[in-house]
Parts: structure tokens; C-alpha cells; sequence
């Protein structure tokens, strides 16, 4: 049997209130050594405050080919941007 | 670098006109500095050039423990050995980053071990040669680490996006390797006679390695031309040592001591330093396994994967139980 450990995508919070992110990627045989290992390699200064980690194969990724389906269409509305709208200076802030 | 020897296609770099549409649009991103991210069409070559240069860049990492672990038992202080433990992990962690990093590119990690520990992938030629005084470790995070670093920025900006990322934090981190290295040879200048002799006999035996860190002249290598175009190496092998040397010198001149070069000038009119020739047959014969520790390095490597055989099966076979038994209770 093949006995490479799993890669798993690690996901640190790097300060409260922030989300968490993904910072990069490690073998490891399951979560709670992943999570181990990701405190070793990824916060060795203080980089995070908590940790998550995700099996790699159970990721599911857009494919770099949908990219214009996918995003072409909102380029187009540029309306849904504040800076469409003229509003009158006299208005004030808005 | 720490990728000195990276083959590329051996060929001219494709003009836009003579390349096929998917190449001329890949091509085209790169030129515009856009990031080339793991799932993206990029040809072959780009793709089998990365793996060799990251995967030997990873090497580098994990065997360049090799050299430093040899003196963290014999530590002078408490704090130098914490200091250097804590340095030895870093590295250890640059190579884990650059694993990952080539494992966007469909290679796996005991693949590129097996590479390595066939003897079929490279590591850099410097960490083949024996630390043999404490000044040794101050003498590696100053030049190696130094080096390193110099080669390590520019490819910050490389057009690889996972590659580029790992350069990111590595460069974060490797900063304090050089400044304790350069602690360590200042605290052994400062000393007796013979601690500064023993600084100079360091900084005598790690020069010349050390500017062979950038690999063989610009003329020599044939690969560069490739790489450059598609941004993988922005700057060359002759341009980076140039600038190492420029840089050193002046930090060799403060400690009080002499880089071993009699050739070693000032240039006013270039506004750099002119130095003397390298021995390229040395690098040569080191990077085919001849150099004074290639053997005792594999060896370690190879020892070490051997004897975690056990504990990587063990791990994974629990892994495996707890999995079914878990999926039995559900
Ligand atoms: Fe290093
Ligand atoms: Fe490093
Ligand atoms: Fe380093």
C-alpha cells in the first residue's frame, strides 16, 4: 500500500477579528498531526492565533478555464460600484 | 544558486511568432508579470524546468541542516544553541514550503526524495563541505545565508505564483540568519587572537564556495536564456555574484578581515569590486559527488529516511484504523 501521508491546505487566523487564510500546504497522516504540523511549520513567529486545515483532495477549485464565464459578467455591471452614482456636492457625504 | 545547475530545454528561447497560440497567450501573461497559477495551461518545459529548480532549491534546504545540526550539541552558550536550533528549523521549513510548492506541479514529495537520495536530483555544491570550527556557523549564516538571500529576493518576483509565495516568506525569515552568523564573527573578532584567527580560517575556507553559490559564469550556462524569458531566473548568474561581492566586502573590511583574494580591487570606474577567477573545476568535480562531504551528506539523508520508515508506516496505519473505526460508529 502506498504510504505517503495526505497533503492537507492549512488556514491560519492571523490576528482576532481577521478571517483565516490560506497559507500553504503539508503531508501529515491525519487532522490532529496536521494541525501539529501547521504549528510548526507556518507559525513559528507568531503568525496566527488559530489554525484550520483542510484535506487537499476534499477541495473543489474552479477551473482557471471557467474564469470568463464566471467573472466576465460582473465587469459589466459596473452600477453595482458607488462610484457609478453622481450625486451633488451639496448633498454631503454619502 | 541553491539551484545551480537547473537544466532548461537546452533550446533559444521561442519568439512570439514562431510559438503556437497556447504558448504565445502563456507567454504573453508572463511578459505582463501576471502570476502563473498550479492549474493553468503552461508548457512542458516551463513545467519540468520548475519542478528540477524548486525541488532542487528544497533539497538544498533540508540537506544545508546537515552542516549547522553538526554543531548544535557543542554550542558555545545556551543561547547561541537556542538560536541555532531555532535557525536549523527555519530551514527545515523552507524546505517543506518549496516541497509544496513543487507539488502544484504534479510531482510528489517521495518522488523528489527518491531523487535525491538516487543521486539523480541536485543540492547546492555548498553544503558539501564540512563545518570543522564554531566560526563555521557564524561564517555560513553570514555568506551562505547572505548568498541565499541575494538569490532568494529576485525570485520573489518569479512568475511561478506558488514558488513566488514560498520566496515571500522565506526571504521574512532568513534575515536573521545572516545578522546571528554575522554575531557570531563579530563576537570572534572582538575575541583573542586566536578566536579572530579562527574567524579568518572561516571566512578563508567559505569564500570561494560561497561565490560559487550563483553557479557557472553566464557564458557557461546555456540554460539561462529559457529560464529568463519565462522569469523563473530574473537575474543572472554573474549579476547576482556581483552584487554579493560588493556587499561583503565592506561587512569582511568592519570585522577586520581579509577576503582571500589577492586579486580583490576596487573598481571606481564600474563602481564595484573586481575579483580574482574561480576554480569552476572544483564546483565542477563537487557537484559530481567529489566533493570532501557528498557521501557523508546522502548517506544522512538516506539514514534518515530509512530509519522513519517505521514511524511513517505506523502513523498512517493508525490513521487508517481510527478512520474505519469512526466510519464503523457512524
Ligand atoms: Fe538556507
Ligand atoms: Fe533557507
Ligand atoms: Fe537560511
Amino acid at each position: 500500500m502506498k504510504n505517503e501521508w495526505p497533503l492537507w491546505e492549512v488556514f491560519i487566523r492571523g490576528q482576532h477579528g481577521l478571517a483565516h487564510r490560506h497559507v500553504g500546504s503539508l503531508h501529515a497522516p491525519d487532522a490532529e498531526m496536521a494541525v501539529k504540523n501547521a504549528r510548526d511549520v507556518y507559525t513559528r513567529r507568531n503568525e496566527g492565533v488559530s489554525i484550520w486545515v483542510v484535506k487537499a483532495i476534499d477541495i473543489t477549485a474552479s477551473a482557471p478555464g471557467d474564469k470568463e464565464p464566471l467573472f466576465d459578467p460582473s465587469n459589466a455591471k459596473i452600477y453595482r460600484h458607488p462610484t457609478f452614482y453622481d450625486i451633488p456636492e451639496e448633498v454631503g457625504h454619502m | 544558486m541553491y539551484a545551480q545547475m537547473v537544466k532548461s530545454t537546452g533550446e533559444r528561447p521561442k519568439t512570439l511568432d514562431e510559438m503556437a497560440p497556447d504558448e504565445r497567450a502563456f507567454q504573453m501573461r508572463v511578459d505582463a508579470d501576471i502570476k502563473i497559477e498550479p492549474k493553468e495551461w503552461m508548457p512542458e518545459g516551463y513545467r519540468k524546468t520548475l519542478i528540477r529548480q524548486i525541488s532542487q532549491h528544497a533539497h538544498s534546504e533540508i540537506v544545508g541542516q546537515l552542516p549547522e545540526g553538526n554543531w548544535i550539541t557543542r554550542a558555545p552558550t545556551l543561547d547561541r544553541k537556542a538560536i541555532l536550533i531555532a535557525k536549523v528549523q527555519d530551514e527545515a521549513g523552507h524546505g517543506l514550503y518549496l516541497y509544496c510548492a513543487a507539488e502544484t506541479l504534479g510531482v510528489s514529495r517521495d518522488e523528489m526524495t527518491e531523487q535525491l537520495l538516487a543521486g539523480k536530483a541536485k543540492y547546492s555544491s555548498i553544503f558539501n563541505y564540512p563545518t570543522l570550527t564554531w566560526a563555521d556557523i557564524g561564517a555560513i549564516g553570514w555568506l551562505v545565508d547572505g548568498a541565499a538571500i541575494m538569490n532568494q529576493v529576485q525570485l520573489q518576483k518569479c512568475s511561478y505564483g506558488p514558488y513566488s509565495r514560498a520566496m515571500v516568506r522565506i526571504c521574512k525569515e532568513e534575515s536573521f540568519h545572516q545578522r546571528q552568523g554575522y554575531d557570531i564573527m563579530m563576537k570572534l573578532c572582538a575575541g583573542t587572537a586566536e578566536q579572530k584567527a579562527m574567524a579568518q580560517d572561516a571566512l578563508d575556507r567559505w569564500w570561494h564556495p560561497s561565490l560559487m553559490m550563483f553557479g557557472p559564469p553566464d557564458g557557461d550556462s546555456v540554460h539561462s536564456a529559457q529560464s529568463m524569458a519565462w522569469k523563473i531566473k530574473p537575474m543572472s548568474n554573474d549579476e547576482l555574484r556581483q552584487k554579493f561581492v560588493d556587499q561583503t566586502v565592506p561587512q569582511a573590511d568592519y570585522l577586520g578581515l581579509k577576503v582571500p583574494d589577492p586579486e580583490l580591487k576596487w573598481n571606481e570606474a564600474r563602481k564595484g569590486y573586481d575579483f580574482g577567477a574561480i576554480d569552476w573545476n572544483e564546483f565542477h568535480e563537487v557537484l559530481k559527488g567529489n566533493g570532501p562531504c557528498n557521501k557523508e551528506r546522502l548517506e544522512a539523508r538516506q539514514k534518515a529516511w530509512d530509519d522513519g520508515q517505521w514511524f511513517r508506516d505506523g502513523l498512517m496505519a493508525h490513521a487508517r484504523k481510527k478512520n474505519a473505526r469512526k466510519m464503523a460508529a457512524e
